[in-house]
């Protein structure tokens, strides 16, 4: 990176703002993917959007990519700079600018983290359901550019289903705005919806006006066990099919009772195939209806344990053997690869079992858990990236898993994105004509190809 | 260094929003996460230690709160600690650091005759003159600062007064040791009387050997090893001579690394027995709850408990410092927001790095404003010393006090 163009940059931004040691760069050629790593050219952490629309015009000026960047939480390389540019860091632009108790709305820049704003719209008696894994740090802006799940996705949907309007900076600089405060909006493309998902690869999000809805009045949250996965897997089905809608309905596999157990000792029986977590919340007859429904339709399924928490602190508890899932592998190997294969629901068992299947058939070490009841599933491989040779096998094995999920009619990423790491899966995915239309998308707003390049596609 | 340490890291970010310096900068380089990426760094020679890599370093609290945080168990504050110690035995100690940790710290005769002039210089009331006339204006900055923090000493060091075996009273169900701090003998010696007298009143008969030396967090603080093993093997064979139930402080900083003597020892039996056998005082305390809550008398405080990095971090301690308070009757306890967040005061940062700490504290004192708390209950001198100025000089001022003395308080309300 030429030493005028760091200096035209830190004109911009500060020269605070504008980091180009080593040491700085080293920092930033990564996010929260496994073995993916890229030193940026330089890092700006612009103050506000006319920050970064001026550093966004500068950059198309001179050719040089941009990689935006919430707090590098992603988890498919999507926020690594894989070609020496710009890393623009949106971490200070952290004020929640509105929360609109009239139109119930808020609006916060982009490098609000997740669960700040669940704080703070809480506390007017509101709700903003998305929350992603990495909610205590993941910004807004990130999970608009990922559109982001998480465990109450179930019943309350996604990030894109809460995103009612958005201030993009495009890549020539310009600003963009989509969508606002309205309910109903049918005025040309919905360029709101297209953004959410773009993987930083269509502007950069400067606000974001999300949609937020009255907060549930009461809850309940079960643990239930399962000595056969079939049977846990029919249990999910039967709940949706009898008209239950959970709040959560998390799912883990044999592998991760077992680590959860060594790690944790919360008195998970080591016998048992599958164990389910379900949550259903809203108003206290509902909630107290739908707990006796889901309680009568596992013990059809032969459960051998059901377990209802009586007060907050219970099901605090209770939902430890989840909260807990991805540190108790995480402690086994040194390496952990975690996928979101996401499958029609119908098909949960299946899936698991074919992940069980090839984790065998590669000599693998794979635990699964997440969220069944949306039929995306956490396949996640323990391994060392000492050892070229497991790696293979392992990258080997989610191609496999990968594949299966296509014809099964599910997705490569339920919630991760595409970024580099399912690249090349995509094909398979979406066809020739769907990567045509993605080109052509991106064309028409990045004519240059300087945002996020080499991403998705 | 132990690589495997470095990558356990999945680099998920979990740590950031717990990191003080990372709340305070958002920058990657102030945070766990780039911090354990620096030290990688280094070690597969990608990186040279630069000044500005030893800055970045440096500004770590050594909090541990990404420890409690790490989904996979790595603590990044450790593992700086641990690279700067590996740094520093190939360097050697300076003149003026071989001096304070080898020839100072660990003779307690020599650090009190050290301490001696500060307390002539409050008594004869010099310090009043001094600082009415803006005399420190002229010393260093650092020296202003720590002179500036320094509460009323007591007459003379705990150490000196303390009697070695004080008995239980009524019948006696156990025998302890009490490790004496360093800073709690010579600063917070009412405190550490009320430990003591806490204890006796439960049935402990309380041995406070006299020739116990400094537990070593200030080698390790100064990434001296060896002294620290020095310190380790001394007290280690001191306090196993003794038939003792337990080993007791009162000191966050000492419980948490005479819990590790077995550790730093590299697992010699002696000191992996003797680490087994520390308590913080509140852990003792809390097994004693029924007998403790008969003796306990009303008191009608507003009052507030800031978790000790040292306490809840390195050592786990949380719900049992909240329990005693509660045990209190007619105590309005509120919970501090941010609680177990580092205060700033981190051994000598607060002097090394006096704009950071001031930044943490800052924090942290509108934290405890938030409460509307008369008291703030700690327990670790460092926070003390800390949390005692800043909180004097808020509006409305905050009493700051160690948790057994609001325990005698209750006892002797």
């Amino acid at each position: 990176m030429e030493d005028s163009f760091i200096k035209a940059l830190s004109e911009i931004v500060g020269a605070q703002y504008t980091l180009s040691d080593p040491e700085s760069l080293a920092c930033y050629g990564y996010d929260s993917t496994p073995e993916l790593q890229s030193r940026p050219g330089v890092v700006v952490l612009p103050g506000n959007s006319e920050e970064i629309a001026r550093v966004m015009a500068l950059c198309e000026g001179a050719g040089v990519r941009v990689t935006p960047r919430g707090s590098g939480t992603n988890l498919s390389g999507g926020s690594i700079s894989f070609d020496s540019g710009v890393v623009l860091q949106t971490s200070r632009m952290n004020r929640i600018l509105e929360i609109d108790e009239e139109n119930l709305t808020a609006t916060v820049e982009t490098g609000v983290i997740t669960s700040t704003l669940h704080r703070e719209v809480e506390a007017k008696g509101l709700f903003y359901p998305p929350d992603p894994g990495s909610m205590n740090i993941s910004t807004m802006g990130g999970n608009v550019a990922e559109n982001s799940g998480g465990l109450r996705g179930l019943k309350y949907g996604v990030t894109d289903d809460y995103v009612m309007g958005l201030k993009t900076i495009l890549a020539n600089g310009e600003i963009l705005k989509t969508g606002g405060k309205v309910v109903k909006d049918v005025a040309g493309y919905n360029l709101n919806q297209l953004l959410v998902s773009s993987e930083g690869t269509l502007g950069v999000f400067s606000e974001i006006t999300v949609k937020l809805i009255p907060k549930p009045q009461t809850k309940k949250t079960m643990l239930v066990h399962f000595p056969q996965l079939e049977q846990a897997a029919l249990t999910v089905s039967h709940i949706i099919a009898a008209r239950i809608i959970p709040a959560t309905l998390e799912f883990l596999d044999r592998t991760t009772i077992k680590c959860v157990e060594d790690y944790a000792h919360v008195g998970l029986p080591l016998d048992v195939d599958a164990v389910l977590l379900i949550e259903v919340d809203g108003h206290p007859a509902q909630v107290e209806e739908d707990a006796a429904g889901i309680r009568s339709i596992c013990e059809r399924h032969h459960c051998s344990f059901f377990q209802t928490a009586a007060s907050t602190e219970e099901a605090l508890k209770l939902a430890t053997a989840r909260r807990v899932a991805l540190s108790a592998l995480a402690r086994v190997r040194p390496t952990t690869i975690l996928e979101d294969a996401t499958v029609p629901r119908s098909c949960i068992a299946p899936m698991v079992k074919l992940i069980q299947d090839t984790a065998k058939k590669y000599d693998l070490l794979i635990g699964t858990f997440g969220h069944a009841g949306d039929g995306n599933l956490h396949p996640t491989c323990l391994t060392d990236e000492r050892n070229p040779d497991e790696i293979k096998r392992a990258h080997q094995a989610f191609g496999e898993i990968f594949e299966a999920t296509i014809a099964m009619g599910g997705t490569i990423t339920g919630e991760h994105g595409v970024g580099v790491a399912k690249k090349k899966y995509l094909p398979k995915l979406v066809g020739e004509s769907g990567l045509k239309v993605m080109r052509g998308i991106k064309g028409a707003f990045d004519p240059r190809g300087i945002l996020n390049p080499g991403k998705i596609f | 260094m132990d690589f495997v340490k470095l990558i356990n890291c999945m680099r998920c970010g979990m740590c950031l929003p717990h990191c003080p310096t990372y709340k305070e900068t958002f920058l990657e380089t102030a945070s766990p996460r780039g911090r354990v990426a620096l030290v990688r760094k280094f070690q597969e020679g990608e990186l040279v230690e630069s000044e500005k890599f030893l800055e970045y370093v440096s500004l770590c609290l050594d909090c541990q709160a990404c420890a409690s945080a790490c989904p996979c168990g790595v603590n990044a504050g450790e593992l700086v600690a641990e690279f700067r110690c590996e740094r520093k035995q190939e360097q050697g100690l300076s003149t003026m650091e071989d001096l304070i940790l080898r020839k100072l710290v660990p003779h307690p005769d020599r650090l009190e005759a050290a301490t001696a002039p500060l307390r002539l210089y409050q008594r004869t009331g010099l310090q009043k003159v001094v600082r009415s006339l803006g005399l420190l204006k002229v010393f260093p900055a650092a020296l202003e600062r720590m002179e500036g923090l320094l509460p009323k000493l007591p007459e003379a060091p705990l150490r000196q007064t303390i009697n070695e075996v004080t008995p239980a009273v009524g019948e006696q169900k156990g025998t302890v040791g009490f490790f004496l701090g360093c800073v709690m003998s010579l600063i917070f010696s009412e405190a550490s009387l009320a430990t003591v007298e806490l204890l006796s009143s439960l049935g402990y008969k309380v041995v406070t050997p006299k020739d116990q030396k400094c537990c070593g967090a200030p080698n390790m603080l100064g990434h001296d090893i060896d002294g620290l093993k020095e310190a380790a093997r001394f007290n280690t064979d001191l306090f196993q001579s003794q038939q003792l139930d337990f080993v007791v402080t009162d000191c966050g900083g000492c419980g948490a690394e005479l819990k590790k003597y077995g550790h730093h020892l590299d697992g010699e039996a002696a000191a992996t027995a003797f680490s087994t056998k520390v308590r913080d005082i509140s852990e003792i305390l809390a097994t004693e709850a029924g007998t403790l809550k008969e003796k306990l008398k009303p008191l009608p405080l507003k009052v507030t408990y800031h978790d000790p990095c040292h306490i809840a971090h390195c050592q786990g301690i949380r719900s049992q410092p909240r329990a005693l308070i509660n045990l209190i009757p007619g105590i309005d306890f509120r919970e501090l927001p941010e609680a177990d967040a580092c205060c700033g005061s981190a051994g000598t940062y607060n002097i090394e790095k006096p704009e950071m700490s001031d930044r943490v504290l800052s924090r942290k004192v509108q934290n405890v404003q938030k409460t509307g708390a008369d008291y703030l209950v700690t327990s670790n001198p460092g926070c003390l010393l800390q949390l005692k100025k800043a909180l004097s000089e808020a509006n409305p001022p905050v009493k700051v006090i160690h948790l057994t003395e609001l325990l005698q308080m209750s006892l002797n309300a």
